[in-house]
């Protein structure tokens, strides 16, 4: 049975310390700026009081294949493998799309 | 010599080298160069070519679990980078600062050296010259070796009140007899699923972002992943950070002001009755003389002084008090202050009056295989030449912790042959007038006196350009084979040789075979290898066996004052003079020091100097890290480079429009004493507009090296001077009042 494989993001955990950025530079050798993921930073400003409004939001881009040899050698992407916030889910989309449901502030990709 | 002690293991699905795809992976510890005080389990591949291509985290090492910074990741273009000094040089003393070095091979450098060395021995005594390393290396415990073995007692930072870190560390050994970090379970291989852990209810993130900078064998992460299991934190810090963002509560203090913010919390905490009782009746000593001093600074009055909210403070001591395990992770702001020792003193004391000592979710004791703060070997040193070490006069509490010199009384000595002349430097890893020096152009005045400068790096530095007669190219970690011994919980983990880098050699190496020239009995060694093992033998392994099963941790036990395990007599307590804790400290008292905490105003400073006001209105902090630079390094690393090409400076929105200034500008950053260049970047999170923050240690590999690559442009710490605290400990490096301005076309700083 072959499922489509995803990678889900719980953004809200994501510290923009660009870890999966450059592993996935470094993997494919990519220039540099370039990659298969970019994170963008979303803030800081002030919402109300102390509540500010201050994440990071990685994006898969065309450069982006999956890392397909490394699934075919049972290793997790190294963009997963690296993420300093373990917020990065490698898996089923259709696993993937049940813990989608659990909280807001996340987002999921299709490989 | 053959005791075991008893490690925990963890299994390992492979050997610790291995061929994966055509390509050799080695699995070990990431420390260093370059620079970084963590230390990460690595596994490093490398292709036929004995190139290294490749640095993947470790997910067998339960210190990262596979997860690493990027400069871990972006190594390969670090320890290939064609900017390596790959061979040794030499310049004439005459052309210092012009970039005129001429190749040499090993051997005659090494064989100048130890003839000059052994000159100035002869002329002028071993004590002339001066052994400095910067930090995040490993070497403390080589260099040490090196300047005991040849008879000098000044092992040391350039770095003024050496504000950094030891404070912290001589404070702590000196009122606990140990020194505390907060538990994240990184004691245990099993982490956060071992029986005995808990997490901390509570943390506060005191004077430093640990995401980014991961200092002293704390990485970083592990705040994330308590926070993802339910743990709260109090920030302070005069940022909105990321963390902040997600903290419970935020306390954006007044940099410099640290020690008034604790004493403040302790006035909550004791006044409302929320300390423990039992552990403060059992086990600390002089609780009613820090209860009396913590009225001094009732909550209002600190609020005043610090700028921050009352109620915010009263808040989060009750939010740290009432928590059953809480902890304070705390960073180089608490150091990087005049009154550091008092300042630490005081946040320590929050931990202690609350129980949090020894306990599951609290500070622990890092387990120690080898005393790396005493150094490597001070029994080689006469009871004479100890006490021509630099300082220890003036500053008795220097017998504590780190045995180096005093930077601020080693300066004056460079500078004025008082209390004898220096005629020799051997700079190891520190470019100090791009990075820790104060005033460094005073420092730079002051070193090139010396008759003689050796300097040992894996990249050429304006510190290099300016000052070397004889230049060492030191390995990056996949270039060497080591012992991971330094801050933090240390585990047995070893740094493994992969690759071959043109003529360089590792530091202990270089060390090695120095030392070995100038005291032969001192390194009775034959390679690095013989060495390392002979400093594990009591952990019973070999280096090589080490190697084969590494990580190995020693076992964890909580509440060793309670057992009996601190104190060298067994009996129950802890390793000081009244066997407590001391919130009064007879060491402190012993040196003519104030016995308990207090807040003194930096100076200058809103509190001290109010009239420079008028002139110099921003509060301005140093040192922020960025992700992928370790201090003065990395600059040349393109790819690291590229997320940070400029030195920034962030300004508030409402103080940019009162400069006239806008996000992008080049602005010189001013203060009574000089000024450096930076970028501004306007940014809304600054919690006062009167706070500005900017990073350190900036220089442009990219300029001209007789221009000392534009470093003194660039250079933060033109506006810092070398005056240390009261204890010889701390120095105001991270608070400063300055002014803005609109750097004209072509100017530069001279
Ligand atoms: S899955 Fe692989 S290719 Fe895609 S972004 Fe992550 S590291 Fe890059
Ligand atoms: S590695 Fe993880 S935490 Fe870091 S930027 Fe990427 S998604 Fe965010
Ligand atoms: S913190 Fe970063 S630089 Fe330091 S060892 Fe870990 S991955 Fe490497």
């Amino acid at each position: 049975m072959t499922d489509t494989y995803g990678i889900l993001i719980d953004y809200h955990w994501c510290t923009g310390c660009h870890s999966c950025e450059i592993a996935c530079q470094m993997e494919f050798g990519f220039a540099i700026g370039q990659g298969g993921i970019k994170v963008f930073e979303i803030g800081p400003w002030q919402i109300e009081g102390d509540t500010w409004q201050f994440d990071f939001a990685p994006v898969l881009t065309d450069q982006c294949d999956g890392c397909a040899n490394r699934a075919l050698a049972g290793k997790q992407p190294t963009c997963v493998h690296h993420c300093q916030a373990r917020c990065m889910t490698y898996g089923p989309l259709s696993e993937l799309a049940i813990a989608l449901a659990d909280h807001r502030k996340q987002q999921l990709y299709s490989l | 010599m053959t005791e075991k002690r008893e490690y925990v293991l963890i299994e390992h699905e492979k050997p610790w080298t291995y061929e994966e795809d055509g390509l050799k992976v080695a699995r070990g510890s990431a420390w260093t160069g370059p620079g970084c005080h963590i230390g990460c389990g690595v596994l490093l591949y490398t292709d036929e070519n004995g190139r290294l291509v490749k640095v993947e985290g470790d997910p067998e090492n339960p210190f990262n679990e596979g997860r690493l910074c990027i400069r871990c990741l972006a190594l390969p273009e670090v320890t290939h980078s064609t900017k390596r000094l790959t061979y040794p040089m030499k310049r004439d003393k005459a052309l210092r600062g012009k970039n005129q070095f001429e190749r040499i091979s090993w051997d005659e450098a090494l064989d100048t050296i130890e003839a000059k060395l052994k000159e100035i021995a002869e002329q002028y005594g071993p004590e002339s010259v001066l052994f400095m390393q910067g930090t995040g290396r490993d070497i403390a415990a080589w260099i040490s070796r090196l300047a005991w073995s040849y008879g000098s007692p000044n092992y040391g930072f350039p770095l003024s009140g050496l504000a950094c870190y030891l404070p912290r560390v001589s404070g702590m050994y000196s009122t606990t007899g140990s020194f505390w970090v907060c538990d994240c379970s990184q004691q245990f291989p099993d982490r956060y699923d071992n029986p005995e852990y808990q997490d901390p209810e509570v943390m506060i993130l005191w004077g430093n972002n640990p995401l980014i900078s991961n200092s002293d064998g704390f990485f970083g992460h592990w705040v994330v992943d308590l926070m993802r299991r339910g743990m709260k934190t109090i920030v302070c810090d005069p940022r909105m950070t990321w963390l902040g963002a997600r903290a419970e509560i935020v306390l954006p203090v007044r940099p410099g002001t640290d020690a008034a913010l604790a004493l403040g919390m302790l006035n909550v905490i004791i006044g409302e009755d929320l300390y423990d009782h039992e552990f403060v009746e059992l086990w600390c000593y002089g609780f009613d003389e820090l209860a009396e001093r913590a009225k001094e600074y009732p909550v209002d009055k600190v609020a005043e002084i610090c700028w921050v909210d009352a109620d915010r403070i009263r808040t989060a001591a009750r939010l740290f008090a009432n928590a059953e395990r809480a902890c304070v992770q705390w960073g180089v702001a608490v150091d990087m202050t005049r009154e550091a020792l008092p300042a630490g003193q005081a946040i320590s004391a929050l931990t202690q009056i609350t129980g949090n000592i020894d306990r599951p979710g609290g500070m622990i004791i890092p387990p120690e295989l080898i005393f790396y703060g005493g150094g490597f070997g001070a029994d080689l040193l006469t009871p004479e030449q100890t006490n021509k070490r630099l300082g220890m006069n003036q500053y008795p509490l220097l017998k504590f912790g780190f045995a180096t010199f005093q930077p601020d009384v080693a300066l004056r000595a460079m500078e004025t042959g008082d209390p004898y002349e220096i005629r020799g430097l051997w700079l190891q890893t520190t470019n100090t007038i791009a990075c820790m020096g104060a005033d460094p152009k005073r420092w730079l005045a002051a070193a090139k006196k010396a008759d003689f400068i050796v300097c040992t790096d894996l990249f050429m530095t304006p510190t290099i350009m300016a000052l070397a007669d004889y230049v060492l190219p030191a390995a990056t970690y996949p270039e060497r084979d080591g012992l991971r011994i330094g801050d933090g919980p240390q585990r047995g983990e070893t740094i493994n040789k992969v690759v071959q880098v043109g003529e360089c050699k590792s530091d202990m190496e270089i060390n090695l075979e120095l030392g070995r020239r100038l005291n032969p009995e001192a390194w009775p060694w034959q390679d690095v290898k013989e060495m390392f093992t002979s400093m594990i033998a009591e952990t019973g392994y070999d280096f090589d066996g080490l190697r084969a099963v590494a990580p190995a941790y020693p076992r964890y036990i909580y509440r060793k004052h309670e057992k009996g395990l601190l104190r060298r007599d067994g009996s129950p307590g802890f390793n000081t003079a009244t066997g407590r804790i001391e919130l009064w400290a007879t060491v402190y008292a012993n040196a003519g020091l104030d016995p308990l905490p207090y807040f003194e105003e930096p100076e200058p400073g809103p509190g001290s100097t109010p009239e420079l006001l008028d002139e110099y209105p921003l509060v301005l902090t140093t040192g922020a890290r960025n992700w992928g630079m370790f201090h003065s390094e990395h600059r040349n690393i393109p790819r690291l480079r590229s997320l940070r090409p400029d030195p920034l400076i962030e300004v508030h929105p409402d103080a940019a429009e009162k400069f006239g200034l806008k996000d992008g500008d080049w602005v010189w950053v001013e203060n009574q004493l000089d000024r450096a260049k930076r970028r501004v970047k306007l940014w809304p999170a600054l919690l006062d507009a009167r706070f500005c923050s900017t990073d350190h240690a900036w220089w442009f590999p990219e300029a001209d090296p007789e221009k000392l690559y534009e470093v003194f442009d660039l250079n933060i710490n033109n506006n810092v001077t070398w005056t240390p605290g009261k204890s010889g400990f701390g120095s105001n490096y991270k608070c400063m009042l300055v002014k803005l301005s609109k750097v004209e076309e072509g100017e530069t700083h001279d």
